[in-house]
């Protein structure tokens, strides 16, 4: 078990910036995201487009805009745990206990949900009776391509995930790759890769071709395609794999017991708390009277639910505020100063 | 200002007056129009206000800019009559627009 004076759920621009202002004011925290990288939307749906209104920043990329906020973290010892989703949040006296899915369990007595939108998960199939198969014959990433060679794989998808493993897998898989149009956004030169090897014959192409239904007993035995014109073609195939991107979804925060609104949650605008003491919302996630989705109102929002968990993790403390040009206490946690 | 009318999968019609200058998404939202979601708020970024959009006012709106079919591609159940209502803006022209909301986003 982890213990630290607060976990932050969500390594977005407002999770970082969290991180700063506890680590500033003298708590640990531990982050967990579940995506595989630092940054949250920022970094996964607009990595490359300029943002211009953040404060005395005229212009910067999601891309540029995370890796500041990361720069702006190194004084501190922060602990990020990628790649898994918080699973589990429960009451432990004064204490949350907080479990993720990759069987990390955190003792805290402040939970800081800065979850934009929700997790990032992959975007699924649309025929319901693919849950059957998932994880079995039906994946939407790869963990181990050896289980392909000699096999039949049908690969959907128009973006560098799905053409990257077509070129891959062609290498020793019978390969069908489907898109449900002629043009690809993936890069130009595994398009092109991808082409060369429908020539050859490694690779079978179908455009225009959605799925439309899959058959099998407990094993993928076929799948049933749709084309615009209400064409049907069925193939044969051991396994499917579907790039679709990913959605944000609020996933098991709904269980909290917290107070929601469509997918918000709502906070009180000093500390920021839900109506669970201990545990705050931040960001995009949380909602109240005249909130702005915007990143600066991210950064507010973590800088007081902050100052919120001080009076938790240090209940015989008092915080006073500081200045970071004035106090010694901050320079020398900010490791200006000895 | 526009009439606009949202359908939902389950054959709901909900007509509502959105302002010049709005998108049809921003309409659906500000009305509490079940079935659009708008994750990104508005960034084409998401593809969860996806519509489907009779053929008729398919080819009357303006056409789609880059990047707009780069997102559907990952939209629930993409068809050729596909738009994104985040990038559909409105004006008078678009009195009487319907389009179809599917039955879920993701």
């Amino acid at each position: 078990m982890i213990k630290t004076d607060a976990l932050i759920i969500g390594a977005g621009p407002t999770g970082l910036f969290t991180a700063h202002q506890l680590n500033l004011i003298g708590l640990s925290c531990e982050v967990v995201d579940n995506l595989d990288k630092i940054g949250g939307q920022c970094i996964e749906l607009y990595p490359d487009k300029p943002i211009y209104d953040i404060p005395a920043v005229p212009e910067c990329t999601g891309e540029q805009l995370t890796n500041n906020l990361i720069n702006q973290l190194k004084p501190f010892d922060i602990k990020f745990h990628l790649n898994q989703r918080v699973e589990e949040v429960k009451r432990d006296k004064e204490n949350w206990i907080v479990k993720t899915n990759s069987g990390n369990t955190f003792l805290t007595p402040n939970v800081i949900i800065a979850g934009g939108v929700g997790s990032f998960e992959p975007r699924k199939f649309s025929p319901k009776e693919c849950e059957k198969f998932e994880n079995k014959s039906l994946f939407y990433s790869v963990k181990d391509k050896k289980i392909f060679e000699g096999k039949t794989v049908a690969i959907f998808g128009g973006g560098d995930s799905a053409l990257d493993w077509a070129v891959e897998l062609s290498k020793k898989s019978k390969v069908n790759l489907i898109h449900r149009r002629d043009e690809f956004r993936g890069a130009e030169a595994t398009v092109s890769k991808m082409h060369a090897l429908v020539k050859e014959g490694k690779i079978n192409l179908f455009t225009k071709y959605q799925m439309m239904s899959v058959k099998g007993n407990g094993k993928l035995k076929s799948i049933d395609l749709k084309n615009d014109e209400d064409e049907i073609k069925n193939i044969k195939t051991d396994y499917a794999l579907g790039f679709f991107g990913l959605i944000m979804q609020l996933g098991p925060i709904a269980n909290w017991g917290l107070n929601l609104n469509k997918k918000t949650i709502e906070v009180d605008t000093e500390k920021f708390e839900t109506n669970q003491k201990g545990i705050y919302a931040v960001g995009d996630i949380c909602n109240y009277p005249g909130k702005l989705k915007l990143i600066l109102s991210g950064f507010h929002e973590g800088a007081l639910a902050a100052r919120a968990c001080f009076k938790l993790a240090r209940p015989n403390e008092k915080y006073r505020f500081e200045f970071t040009t004035t106090s010694t206490n901050l320079l020398k946690r900010l490791g200006k100063k000895e | 200002m526009a009439r606009i009318t949202y359908i939902t999968h389950n054959d709901e019609k909900h007509t509502v007056e959105v302002q010049n200058g709005l998108t049809v998404m921003e309409g659906a939202v500000q009305n509490d129009i079940p079935g659009i979601d708008a994750d990104c708020g508005g960034g084409m970024a998401c593809a969860t206000c996806h519509v489907y959009v009779k053929d008729d006012w398919f080819n009357k709106i303006p056409k789609k800019e880059d990047g707009e079919d780069d997102m559907l591609d990952m939209a629930f159940e993409p068809k050729t009559n596909s738009r994104l209502s985040c990038q559909i803006i409105v004006s008078d022209e678009l009195d009487g627009l319907e389009v179809n909301i599917p039955s879920k986003q993701a």
